[in-house]
């Protein structure tokens, strides 16, 4: 079959990772044509930074060589500017007279920057900072020559200063606004910024307006730039003239063939979700060219996601979209953190909080509107950023955690990794992600070396934050600084998985509006991109039916986790353990001789007190689980599941002479009412008999503190990655409130909660006040959630005993056909 | 001449699903069904750090490992990138919904000792 053929104008970094994007899924498709107006193959601009300070070499920076391009059976036309394209007959048509027939064009021309319309803008010695040849041009002049101005105070000119200054020369920056980066910083920011890099030895003109550049021949008009003038007449000399004022869709072509161009100031050529313009459908168009839905974007993680979606289309199976994308920045100016997102400059009816260290260089500040957090702005201190920015995302209320909001996440208690909040500090022995062991040379590494720049891209390639998450805000931190400035983006929606564009909210609505019952029908109504989906989407399609209609849907063993599956833990050499449930901790003589002769006679080798207060029987054979179970005959104690693991309590007025309450025997009453009960994650329980809180309480699910007058109840607290304090809740009197209270706070997480989001991360998504809206506001309500949570677990089956109403295929303990 | 020998009914294997066969020497191998009926042996040992792969979640034509989630295909034992490695493939015959391997390679492929996973240092 004859290929189509694809013909790319543009060799940037946005379009070559489409080319890479489409190969990967359809690498037979097009024969691929590429023009590039440089002569250089495919490289990082945002690395153009470190290349003129000297820290990099261009080599280094190069994405694609040219071996890529030849590999991947690409023409490449370097140097050829494509200056017509005729659309009846598709052919393209270079500045030297190439021309190249298409079935598909890919308009990938990015940005021009903007050069300030002033008497003298074309004398010698005056350029833009935007390619390979600028830079060299600057490293060229540094060596001969010594005063540059560089106009333009935002992150581009900021760098060229930084720069030419290491390179020697005497640096000035002209600045029209008030203070520094005013797009990205406030005010005080801005000075901040301002005072650190007078102290490096750059020099500011704040507020000046440029009249005219002065030439060194013809009166002024001629020869190479020897000063620039100012309106208020002053002067500086300069043998250099760097604009740095901002870039433009380069739109020249695709306006000269009839293209549809954004008439917004921000211009750019009109795209669909699909990427395709709206005037051609061969004819796409991405990167900073493209305007989409409005916005033209400049970061590279959202351009390189319209790449993918651009690509899928092109691959002909036509089911991306782009929908957008919400950026933060997230910038790195030689050596000063800076973060900012949303609006962070406020207005009347916004509230501000602020924390300002102008010695230590540090400041903060959140602006908040209607209780949500709506902008942030970072100064010297950014490891919340990502934090903040998902608050801002999510749009959720922030009322409850205002005290601790400025403070951050990070001061709520992470493990993993020492403690650490500013990665460039850390050896790179030190470790990144105390889950995988990844330290930071292992990133930075992979980083440069496979050309990685979203957090994804990292996780996959070197595993750190791909676990437990706790060091993401490092590992953010070592891209920025690694990659080049900007890869802070994040989609509007999060999609479950690679499988659908669905979120685990929509895929739980859906379930909910359309009465769903099997794992098929939601892919097919949500149209799935793979037939069975994978080992993340499955597993959470399949909990969120039997959540959502107990005694209707089915559970399907073959979409959990082998424990799940197996209902018993996996080791990492293939053996299981059991943990029996011994009710609120309590055992007797006889379970204890059961679960004795058990180990014996299955040469158990390790028997462990868990933290939970049960026993753990390590390295059981599959083949035995069954009869172990049978042998000790206590109940699963569902130490392997999402669901009720344990009620931890302490001994209680019993015995304890300090004891208020029978903290013992409420655990055991709650444990009886909700074992057996899935959850999006497991689920903890713990009471204390007195204010001593001897059970930890405060680190569970649900914590339950006995004082004199009745009980204190503690939700979402957490002793894991995130050592999280429970909140407060409400105070009962009664064990049987104590009951119905739980149950409908576990019920509303059953009903609500995404898949693998522990009780902490929900309460933190939806706010503490909705939840006590829900249950303490709402008696009705509660008393519903408590009667559908008892609904559900009514009639539940022990899965270690009753196997074909859990659905246990108990064929997997039996090897087949042994050779 | 190859022989092959029968392990089970192809409904024996849980669509979707895995059974483990034991040899006498060497680990053991483990046969997969997919949605659409097809059949695949691989050593039950993922190359990453031996995990038993008859345990994982299976979709498409591929396993999830049940230790670190790594993704194997099915058809060629290979890890999905950016992981890395390959375990050993068996040959999968199924006539009239019988399923069976080949004894020779049973007898000579992979027959390194087992016990402790072998890759977990």
């Amino acid at each position: 079959m004859k290929k189509m053929k694809l013909v790319m104008v543009g060799n940037g970094m946005a379009g070559v990772r489409t080319l890479e994007e489409l190969i990967k899924i359809a690498p037979d498709l097009y024969d691929i044509t590429v023009f590039g107006a440089e002569p250089h193959p495919n490289y990082n601009r945002i690395l153009l930074s470190p290349v003129l300070s000297g820290e990099q070499t261009l080599d280094e920076i190069v994405l694609n060589p040219l071996s890529w391009y030849a590999d991947n059976n690409i023409t490449l036309h370097l140097g050829k500017k494509v200056v017509d394209v005729n659309r009846s007959k598709r052919v393209v048509i270079a500045e030297d007279g190439t021309e190249e027939e298409y079935d598909r064009l890919l308009i990938a021309t990015g940005s021009n920057p903007f050069i300030l319309p002033v008497p003298g803008k074309e004398l010698e010695g005056v350029i833009a900072y935007r390619d390979i040849a600028d830079t060299n041009t600057m490293i060229e002049t540094a060596k001969t020559h010594k005063h540059a101005v560089v106009i333009g105070g935002g992150l581009l000119g900021l760098e060229a200063a930084n720069g030419l200054m290491l390179r020697g020369m005497q640096v000035t920056v002209v600045h029209v606004m008030p203070w520094l980066m005013e797009r990205q910083l406030d005010d005080v920011a801005g000075k901040l910024l301002q005072k650190s890099l007078e102290d490096r030895g750059l020099k500011f003109l704040i507020g000046a307006q440029t009249q005219e550049l002065i030439g060194d021949q013809d009166g002024g008009k001629g020869g190479r730039v020897m000063a620039i003038k100012f309106k208020d007449g002053t002067e500086v000399p300069a043998d250099l003239v760097v604009m740095a004022v901002g870039i433009r869709p380069n739109t020249a072509l695709a306006e000269r063939i009839g293209i549809h161009i954004s008439p917004t100031r921000s211009g750019g050529i009109v795209v669909s979700d699909t990427m395709q313009t709206v005037t051609d459908p061969r004819v796409y168009s991405i990167g900073e060219c493209a305007a989409h839905r409005g916005t033209v974007y400049g970061l590279v993680a959202p351009l390189f996601e319209q790449g993918k979606v651009c690509a899928t289309h092109l691959a002909q199976f036509g089911i991306g979209r782009y929908t957008g994308s919400q950026t933060s920045t997230k910038l790195k100016v030689t050596g000063i953190d800076l973060f900012s997102a949303g609006n962070f400059t406020g207005g009347d009816d916004c509230e501000e909080i602020v924390m300002s260290d102008p010695y230590g260089g540090v400041y903060k500040k959140l602006v908040i509107k209607d209780d949500k957090l709506i902008g942030a702005c970072l100064y010297g201190d950014t490891v919340d950023g990502s934090w903040y920015f998902k608050l801002l995302r999510d749009g959720r209320s922030v009322h409850d955690i205002r005290d601790k909001l400025m403070f951050g996440e990070s001061n709520m208690g992470d493990t993993g990794h020492e403690g650490h909040s500013r990665a460039a500090t850390m050896a790179d022995t030190d470790e990144v992600c105390g889950c995988n062991g990844v330290n930071k040379g292992t990133v930075c590494k992979a980083i440069k070396e496979k050309g990685l720049f979203t957090l994804e891209e990292v996780r996959k390639h070197t595993k750190a934050s791909a676990s437990c998450g706790s060091c993401t805000g490092l590992v953010e931190q070592l891209l920025m600084f690694t990659a080049g400035g900007d890869y802070s983006a994040t989609p509007k929606k999060k999609a479950i998985c690679g499988c659908t564009d669905a979120s685990h909210q929509e895929v739980r609505e859906t379930i909910k509006a359309e009465h769903l019952l099997a794992i098929d029908g939601v892919y097919k109504r949500l149209d799935w991109r793979t037939p069975n989906g994978c080992s993340s989407c499955r597993p959470a399609v399949n909990y969120y039916l039997i959540s959502t209609w107990p005694k209707e849907a089915k559970d399907d063993p073959q979409s959990r986790y082998i424990n799940e599956r197996s209902h018993a833990n996996i080791q990492k050499d293939g053996t299981y353990s059991v943990i029996p449930r011994m009710w609120g901790g309590e055992t007797t003589s006889s379970e204890l001789r059961r679960i004795a002769d058990a180990v014996d006679k299955y040469k158990i080798p390790t028997v462990k007190v868990t933290g939970g207060q049960r026993i753990d029987l390590l390295g059981v054979k599959k083949e035995d689980l069954v009869s172990v179970w049978k042998d000790i005959g206590m109940p699963s104690g569902h130490a392997y599941a999402k669901a009720l693991r344990t009620v931890k309590t302490c001994v209680g007025s019993e015995w304890c002479r300090f004891g208020t309450q029978d903290s013992t025997q409420m655990g055991k009453d709650l444990e009886r009412a909700m074992w057996r009960m899935y959850a999006p994650h497991k689920v903890k329980f713990a009471v204390s008999g007195c204010p001593r809180n001897c059970a930890e309480a405060g680190i569970k699910d649900v914590g339950i503190i006995g004082v004199d007058s009745g009980w204190e109840m503690y939700v979402a607290g957490n002793g894991g990655i995130k050592t999280e304090v429970a909140h407060f809740f409400v105070k009962l009197k009664t064990a049987e409130e104590v009951l119905e209270y739980t149950g409908a706070f576990c019920q509303l997480y059953r009903e609500e909660g995404w898949y693998l989001e522990r009780t902490v991360h929900y309460v933190n998504r939806v706010g503490l006040d909705y939840v006590k809206k829900k249950i303490l506001d709402d008696a009705e309500g509660r008393k519903a959630l408590w009667e559908r949570l008892q609904f559900s677990l009514d009639g539940e089956p022990d899965p270690w005993f009753d196997f074909d109403k859990a659905s246990v295929d108990t064929r997997q303990f039996m090897p087949v056909g042994a050779v | 001449m190859s022989d092959w020998k029968a392990i089970c009914r192809i409904e024996d294997i849980p669509v979707l699903g895995a059974r483990r066969v034991e040899r006498s020497q060497g680990a053991a191998v483990a046969v997969f069904r997919t949605s659409e009926d097809k059949v695949f042996a691989l050593l039950d040992r993922c190359p990453h750090k031996g995990g038993p792969l008859s345990q994982g979640i299976v979709f498409g034509e591929s396993v999830a490992c049940p230790l670190h989630n790594q993704t194997i295909g099915l058809t060629d034992g290979c890890a999905k990138a950016p992981d890395e490695g390959c375990t050993q493939r068996f040959s999968v015959k199924v006539e009239a919904g019988s399923v069976s391997l080949n004894l020779d390679e049973l007898k000579t492929l992979a027959l390194e000792p087992v016990g402790e996973a072998k890759a977990t240092a």
